[in-house]
């Protein structure tokens, strides 16, 4: 993965650069010494690391608007950061950037449940947005699995879904508004406590645009009242075509769960040596989770189980209690665990349409082999969102390149059956010289013209998301 | 009137145009109902499949051709778009175009999210001619800038719109509507509030002061009588079930039609809609909770001017000149202007879609 060289004028006036950060911002703010800079080096993309030539952990809005002013007028890129837990490099650093982490801004700003609304600094984690509501039975929708640590700062930056976005949507149909920093400093508002946009829809383009357009220091969010309760049922298969028939039967027979997981034999095989789930061998298994009161949970995994039953299950267990949901739960949430056992992975996230399911899931078996690797598949296929594992060994010379060889062979699958390079990770480093396989060059071009908008001067989150050679007109100007 | 039968044709006609053209779909919801180019010749269904929840249509589809196929696989879209002939007085048929660039979301819009939230893919041809795509046709996509949600709402300011992708949801059994009577707008806001923090799932809170309060419960049978019940105990004061479903006219806020006067939609917090409605000089409709305001005002008076909160307020109904003199949309912060004023003219640099 080509990254561009560190403009060399920069480096040379690193000390410049830091000094006036420094002047800028109070004591504790700038990082710069090389064993201190070294820890934002790389996000969860790991396989990938670069030492910035400085890093600002800024405290308030006008911390952020400050640094962003001293890197525009010295002509010094920002990589934006929340909790540094991309899985597709998007906070990246390069020698010649200056890391700006929000995860200092986390405090709740306000909650109305009037409003059905909370405005929080986005250095604040997932959980901890639902953490500041549950008690009055409220919750924050987007659930991303890395929930616990990562920032809502960077849900926004790659519009991060989860498990349960069939039924509630993912993070831009959940945001309100967002203080937003302009690469020159400028600090703007869109949105708020009110719906909609009252011109063109700067808050849905800003959601997902990889810290491309500007840093997002406060957000408001939409809270939804807690259901009553919700139950699962576990569905196992002998083949993965019935499998992801039945997903697109529950779907057509007007049944909306909150949440249709789907695992492949590997993934089955995996968790259930790693957690003891009492999984089914099996071909395929599906959990379908449901939402409402005790009987209506009853009432809508009856339709499910009759929906399954047609298609001849191998296992059928609906829950019946907490703990049968827990167990049901357990070997799917352990499902990245058990995967660390069996080696180094990458996580893909191209998402096809339902129908496609099998055919996909052939195509992978096929291109799998022939790349003599081995890959698991634990996905939400409700939304078609997939995410194959490909398992290799960092320590082999030549197996990651493999891997990411297979990966894109996959993702190019994805794209080919009418589907997308991501469906919930960001294109980050990982898929950005992929992006040519689903944009043509009018596409991609349509998409620079709103950074040019918003960062005329191309300084935000350098090589990310554009190709390089798609970019490097805008990049050298 | 040029009616392009393709996006090739489309393409062709705006790389030779040279002059400003009005965009119309159906011509039900722009302030005025001429245009210059229609895509009202560009119509039908290329992909439905209920399996999969999603639809893709061509831009000039009648939204009731859409309706239709849906209806027959026992489907529906979320956001349940609001029509705009009878207010207008229009004869028109409303496009899938028209809907999603003007956004038009009805009562579930609070609940279900708006007309972006279920457009999952957009083609368009910008200023310049270029045919341009964005999103596809799955529910989950962050692969690249959102320029989906960009389109939706833009009232042909950044291109026209030539094909939608749309995100379905199952159709509904059944449907009740708990009624209330008499109640203050203060009253009927916070019993709104009340109802939106059950996990009864409302799909619809409304109070219109001339006929009541209205909270709506959909889904299968059981489930919605029990939902209902479990409401009903819940909210403050009395509330019964109407057999009438007040919703349809709640949607299209059929009381402003026929009528002489301005009309407004008023998007804010729903908190801050009872003092807002307090200084309203004519009569007046809450939906969302509070979170959407139809207004009526004279001829020719701004609304705006009676906002003391945050949100803003589209003229929706007024004389060409009004619409001049205040302007369709609610006037944006300078920092906002400048970004939106940049992406304009990025897409649109000859400005022909400046009277869209």
């Amino acid at each position: 993965m080509q990254m561009p060289d560190p403009n060399p004028a920069i480096l040379s006036r690193k000390a410049a650069v830091v000094r006036r950060l420094a002047e800028a911002l109070p004591e504790g703010a700038v990082i710069h010494a090389p064993e201190e800079v070294r820890a934002y080096e790389c996000d969860a993309l790991t396989a990938y690391a670069c030492p910035p030539l400085a890093v600002v952990l800024a405290s308030s809005t006008e911390e952020v608007s400050a640094c962003l002013a001293v890197c525009h007028e010295e002509g010094v890129p920002v990589v934006p950061r929340g909790a540094g837990t991309s899985l597709a490099g998007g906070s990246l650093p390069t020698a010649d950037a200056v890391v700006l982490g929000v995860a200092r801004l986390n405090e709740v700003l306000e909650v109305s449940y009037p409003d059905r609304m909370i405005r929080v600094q986005t250095g604040i984690t997932n959980l901890a947005v639902t953490g500041a509501v549950e008690e009055d039975g409220f919750f924050y929708a987007p659930d991303p699995s890395s929930q616990l640590a990562c920032a809502i700062a960077g849900n926004i930056a790659m519009n991060s879904g989860g498990a349960h976005c069939l039924k509630y949507g993912v993070t831009t149909n959940n945001l309100l508004g967002v203080t937003v920093v302009l690469m020159d400093g400028t600090v703007v508002e869109i949105g708020g406590g009110h719906m909609d946009a009252p011109g063109l829809d700067l808050l849905g383009v800003i959601c997902g645009s990889e810290g491309q357009l500007g840093v997002v220091t406060e957000a408001t969010l939409r809270i939804l009242p807690k259901p009553e309760g919700a139950r699962p049922v576990l569905i196992g298969f002998d083949e993965s075509e019935i499998a992801g028939q039945c997903v697109s039967d529950i779907l057509k027979a007007g049944i909306l769960p909150v949440a249709i997981e789907f695992m492949d034999h590997p993934a089955i095989i995996a968790c259930e040596a790693f957690a003891g789930a009492g999984y089914p061998d099996c071909a395929a298994l599906l959990i379908v989770e449901v939402e409402g009161s005790d009987a209506e949970i009853d009432a809508q995994l009856d339709r499910i189980e009759e929906i399954a039953r047609r298609l001849d299950p191998v296992e059928l267990r609906a829950s019946t209690s907490a703990e049968e949901s827990a167990a049901i739960w357990l070997g799917r949430k352990s499902a990245f665990g058990a995967m660390g056992q069996m080696g180094d992975y990458i996580c893909l996230d191209g998402t096809i349409p339902v129908g496609e399911l099998p055919r996909v899931l052939n195509g992978i078996t096929e291109l799998t082999e022939s790349y003599g690797l081995r890959v698991a598949n634990v996905f939400h296929a409700g939304d078609g969102n997939m995410h194959p594992l490909i398992i290799f060994d960092a320590n082999t010379e030549g197996d990651l390149e493999k891997a990411e060889a297979l990966g894109a062979d996959i993702l190019r699958l994805c794209v080919e059956v009418g589907g997308c390079l991501t469906g919930e990770h960001g294109v980050g480093v990982e898929k950005r010289d992929l992006m040519e396989v689903q944009f043509d060059p009018a596409d991609l071009e349509a998409q620079m013209r709103v950074k040019d908008v918003f960062d005329p001067k191309w300084l935000l989150n350098p090589a990310k998301v554009f190709p390089l050679s798609v970019s490097a007109g805008r990049r050298a100007a | 009137m040029l009616q392009p039968e393709s996006e090739g044709d489309l393409a062709r006609m705006i790389r030779s145009a040279n002059a400003p053209m009005a965009i119309r779909g159906g011509g039900t919801r722009a302030p005025v109902e001429a245009g210059d180019l229609t895509t009202r010749r560009m119509t039908g269904i290329t992909l439905y499949e209920p399996g999969a929840l999603t639809l893709v249509a061509w831009a000039g589809t009648p939204m009731a051709e859409i309706d239709a196929a849906l209806e027959a696989e026992r489907q529906r879209l979320a956001f349940e778009p609001w029509e705009a002939a009878r207010v207008l007085g229009r004869s028109g048929t409303s496009t899938l175009g028209g809907c999603v660039a003007t956004n038009a979301s009805g009562p579930r819009r609070m609940v279900a999210g708006a007309a972006r939230d279920a457009v999952i893919g957009v083609r368009f041809v910008d200023g310049e001619g270029q045919v341009v795509k964005n999103g596809g046709r799955v529910m989950k996509n962050v692969t690249g800038l959102d320029l989906a949600k960009l389109l939706c709402g833009s009232r042909g300011r950044l291109g026209v719109l030539t094909e939608v992708a749309l995100k379905l949801l199952p159709g509904v059994a059944a449907s009740v509507t708990l009624a209330a009577e008499g109640l203050t707008p203060e009253d009927a806001v916070a019993a709104m509030s009340v109802a939106l923090s059950t996990p009864f799932e409302v799909t619809g809170a409304a109070h219109d002061p001339a006929a009541g309060t209205f909270l709506r419960i959909e889904g299968g049978g059981d489930s919605v009588a029990y939902r209902a019940d479990r409401l009903a105990a819940a909210l403050p004061g009395e509330w019964r079930q109407i057999d009438a479903d007040p919703w349809p006219a709640i949607r299209d806020a059929t009381r402003f039609a026929g009528v002489e006067g301005d009309l407004w939609r008023v998007s804010v917090r729903p908190s801050h809609a009872p003092a807002l409605v307090a200084a309203l000089p004519g009569r007046w409709l809450m939906d969302w909770g509070g979170g959407l305001i139809w207004a009526e005002t004279p001829p020719g008076t701004d609304l705006r001017a009676q906002m003391t909160c945050a949100g803003h307020a589209t003229l929706v109904r007024a004389a060409p000149e009004t619409h001049a003199t205040l302007g369709t949309l609610h006037p944006e912060p300078d920092a906002v202007k400048r970004l939106t004023g940049g992406i304009v003219s990025k897409f649109d640099p000859k400005a022909l879609f400046a009277h869209s």
